[in-house]
C-alpha cells in the first residue's frame, strides 16, 4: 500500500497532474450533482434527454433562463452539457470496464497457456489491429444502427485488443518467476495459479492505462456522436450538442460571432473532460516508468 | 536473415491477416437481411431495381461459407458493390475521391513530421526552462483537442471574422472554371499539383489557400503527438553517454544537440508512423466531413450516416489493407534505420 502513497503524494506534488486531478474531480462532482446543478423540469421522463424551450431552429443567446444560452432546436446548452458530464462517464466507465475484463481474460490466457492457444489469440488481436479505430467504429455503427449503445458496443470492439496484448506481455513476463513455478509445484491448479499469483503481479500496468483511457474513449465516443452516428436526437451527450451548432458557426454579416457560445461551449468540456485525464497520464506514467522518473 | 527474405516473410504473413479481415468485415454484414446485402453485388444502377434476381445470382440465402466464397471472389475481381451515396460502384468511387485526400495528405505530412519533430527538439533541448513549459502544454492541449471543434472554431473565426479571408470549398468559382475548362489537364485531380504541371499561378494560390484551414484541422492532434514523443526519446539520447563525449569533445550545443542527439531519437518517432496514418485517416474523416471537402473521409461519413453499408465497408477494407502496407513499410524502415534490429527476431 504504501506503493500508493508514494504515488499520490507524487501526484499532488507535481502541478500538472495536480490539475489534472482537480478537473477530474470537478467533472466527478457535476456528474454526482447533475439533478441538482440543472433540474429536470417537473414532469420531464427521461431525464437525460434534454428539455426544449420552442422548436424554433435558431439558436438563443444567454439569458437568465438559460445561462449558457440555447442551440439550434432550442436545447438547453447548460442542461445539455451538465447531463452530458453523465453519459461521458457512463461511455468511459462501461466501455473500459468491458474491456478490462475481456482484455485481461483473453491476454492472460494467450499469455499463461501460450503455444496454439497464444496464437489464435494473438492472430484475431492482428486482425481489430488491422483497422484505422474511427474506421472500424463507424462501419459497427453503422451496421448496428446508430444509437449510444452501437458506440459503446464499437468502442469496446476497437479497444479491447490492446489491452489483450498488454496484459499477455505482462502475464509472460512472470510467468517464469519462481512463485508461479513453486505454486505449480505443490499443485495449484492453473485458474488458482493465474487468478492468485499471475495476474496480481502483472495487472498494475494495465489497470493504470484503462483508467487513463477513458478520456481517448470519451473523445472518440464525442466525434462518432459528432458525426451523427451516436446519441438519439436531445441526448445530453457533448458531441451532438456540438454538431448542433455546425449550422451556425457564422452569424448575421453585422455581427459574425453571434453564436459563438453554442459553438464553444460543449466542445470546451469535452476538451477539459479529456485534458483531464490525459494529464494524469502523463503523471502516472513519469512515476511508474523509472527511467523518466529521474529526469 | 537477409533483408528480402524478410520482406517475403513479412508478405506471407499479410495473407491470414488479410483473410481474417475479409471473414470480419463479411460477417459484419450478416447483420443485414439478403435484400440490404444485395448492394455489396451491384455494379451498375439499372441491377439495384431487380434484388430477388442479385439474392438468387449470389446466393444470399446460403450458408456462411458459401456467401463468403461468393463475395471474396467478387472482391478479387475488383468489385466491391455499389455506393448509393453517389451512384456508382465502391471501387469508382474510392478512385475519384482519393486524390483530394491526397491533396491534404500530400500538405498535412510534412507539416506533422518536421512541426513535431522541431518542436519536440526545441523543448527537450530548453527542458524545465519556459520554452519547454509553453510547447508542453500546448502539446497537451493539442493532444486533447477533439477534431471537429477545432475546425468549427477556425470556421467561425475565419468564415465570420476575417470573411474571405480563407474560404471554404476546394477551390473558388472562377477557379473552378480555369480548372474544368479543354486546355486545362487534369493529370492527377490533384488541384495544386495540376495547377503546376499547367503552370497556373493563380490556381496553385487558389487551391493553397482552401487548403490552409483543413491542413490545419488535420495536423494540430498529429503535431502534438509527434512533439510530445520526440521530447521524451531526445531527453532520452540526451543523457546518453556519446553525448557527453561529444560535449567533452568541445562540440558547439546545436551540433550535439542536432547531430548526435536529434539523430538517434529519431527511431522511436519512426516506429509510431504506423499510428500516424491511422490518426490521420481518422481525422480525414472528421476534417473532410466539416469543411464540406469532397474527398474518401467526406464520402465515408456520408455512406455511415446513409447506412450505405457496401461503400462503409469497402472504405474499412480499403483502409485496412492501406494501414497493413503502411505497417510493413515502417517495420522495414526501421531495420533499414536502426542496424541494431535483428531482422530473423521476434515477430511478437
Amino acid at each position: 500500500m504504501s506503493d500508493w502513497k508514494f504515488m499520490a503524494r507524487q501526484l499532488v506534488k507535481n502541478p500538472l497532474s495536480l490539475a489534472g486531478i482537480i478537473i477530474i474531480s470537478i467533472f466527478v462532482i457535476i456528474a454526482i450533482f447533475a439533478p441538482l446543478i440543472a433540474p429536470p423540469p417537473e414532469g420531464h421522463l427521461d431525464h437525460y434527454m434534454i428539455p426544449r424551450d420552442g422548436y424554433s431552429a435558431t439558436p438563443k443567446l444567454p439569458s437568465e433562463e438559460h445561462i449558457f444560452g440555447t442551440t439550434e432546436g432550442q436545447y438547453d446548452i447548460f442542461y445539455g452539457v451538465i447531463w452530458g458530464t453523465r453519459s461521458a462517464f457512463r461511455v468511459g466507465l462501461v466501455v473500459i470496464g468491458i474491456v478490462l475484463v475481456t482484455g485481461i481474460l483473453l491476454g492472460s490466457l494467450a499469455g499463461y497457456f501460450g503455444g496454439i492457444i497464444d496464437e489464435v489469440i494473438m492472430r484475431i488481436t492482428d486482425i481489430f489491429l488491422a483497422f484505422p479505430a474511427l474506421i472500424l467504429a463507424m462501419a459497427i455503427v453503422a451496421a448496428l444502427g446508430p444509437s449510444l449503445r452501437s458506440v459503446m458496443i464499437a468502442l469496446t470492439v476497437v479497444s479491447w485488443p490492446s489491452y489483450a496484448r498488454l496484459i499477455r506481455g505482462d502475464i509472460l513476463q512472470v510467468r517464469e518467476e519462481d512463485y508461479i513455478e513453486a505454486s505449480r509445484g505443490i499443485g495449484a491448479s492453473n485458474f488458482r495459479v493465474i487468478m492468485r499469483h499471475a495476474l496480481p503481479n502483472a495487472i498494475y500496468p494495465t489497470l493504470v492505462m484503462a483508467s487513463l483511457d477513458i478520456g481517448a474513449v470519451v473523445l472518440t465516443a464525442a466525434a462518432l456522436s459528432f458525426l451523427g452516428l451516436g446519441a438519439p436526437e436531445g441526448y445530453a451527450d457533448w458531441g451532438q450538442l456540438t454538431s448542433f451548432a455546425r449550422n451556425w458557426i457564422v452569424g448575421p454579416s453585422s455581427d459574425p460571432l453571434r453564436y459563438w457560445f453554442a459553438v464553444t461551449i460543449p466542445g470546451l468540456f469535452i476538451l477539459f473532460f479529456v485534458l483531464g485525464w490525459n494529464l494524469l497520464g502523463d503523471a502516472f506514467r513519469d512515476i511508474l516508468d523509472p527511467r523518466l522518473a529521474r529526469r | 536473415m537477409e533483408l528480402r527474405s524478410y520482406i517475403i516473410r513479412r508478405l506471407l504473413f499479410l495473407i491470414p491477416v488479410l483473410f481474417g479481415v475479409t471473414i470480419f468485415i463479411f460477417g459484419i454484414t450478416m447483420l443485414f437481411s439478403p435484400i440490404e446485402r444485395a448492394s455489396l453485388y451491384v455494379t451498375d444502377a439499372r441491377q439495384m431495381t431487380n434484388i430477388p434476381q442479385l439474392i438468387e445470382t449470389y446466393g444470399l440465402d446460403q450458408p456462411f461459407w458459401v456467401q463468403y466464397g461468393n463475395w471474396i471472389s467478387e472482391v478479387f475481381s475488383g468489385n466491391l458493390g455499389w455506393s448509393r451515396v453517389v451512384g456508382m460502384p465502391v471501387g469508382d468511387a474510392i478512385w475519384a475521391f482519393l486524390p483530394a485526400t491526397l491533396e491534404l495528405s500530400i500538405f498535412a505530412t510534412p507539416i506533422i513530421i518536421l512541426m513535431g519533430i522541431f518542436l519536440g527538439t526545441k523543448a527537450a533541448a530548453h527542458k524545465d526552462r519556459p520554452l519547454d513549459h509553453g510547447t508542453r502544454v500546448m502539446a497537451i492541449f493539442g493532444w486533447s483537442l477533439p477534431t471537429f471543434w477545432l475546425g468549427l472554431i477556425l470556421m467561425m473565426v475565419f468564415y465570420g471574422y476575417f470573411t474571405g479571408l480563407l474560404p471554404p470549398s476546394r477551390l473558388s468559382i472562377p477557379m473552378e472554371l480555369v480548372v474544368n475548362s479543354a486546355s486545362f489537364i487534369r493529370y492527377t485531380h490533384i488541384n495544386t499539383i495540376d495547377a503546376i504541371l499547367n503552370l497556373k499561378g493563380a490556381v496553385f494560390l487558389d487551391a493553397l489557400r482552401h487548403l490552409i484551414l483543413p491542413v490545419i484541422t488535420l495536423s494540430v492532434t498529429q503535431v502534438a503527438f509527434i512533439m510530445r514523443l520526440m521530447r521524451s526519446s531526445m531527453l532520452e539520447s540526451l543523457g546518453k553517454g556519446y553525448i557527453l563525449t561529444a560535449r567533452a569533445k568541445g562540440l558547439s550545443e546545436r551540433v550535439v544537440v542536432n547531430k548526435h542527439a536529434r539523430r538517434n531519437a529519431l527511431i522511436p518517432v519512426i516506429t509510431v508512423a504506423g499510428y500516424v496514418f491511422a490518426g490521420m485517416v481518422n481525422g480525414v474523416v472528421i476534417t473532410e466531413t466539416i469543411f464540406t471537402y469532397k474527398g474518401l473521409g467526406w464520402w465515408a461519413w456520408q455512406s455511415a450516416v446513409r447506412l450505405d453499408i457496401a461503400s462503409v465497408l469497402g472504405f474499412a477494407l480499403f483502409n485496412s489493407v492501406l494501414f497493413v502496407l503502411v505497417n510493413l513499410v515502417v517495420d522495414i524502415l526501421y531495420t533499414r534505420v536502426d542496424p541494431r534490429v535483428r531482422l530473423g527476431g521476434v515477430m511478437q
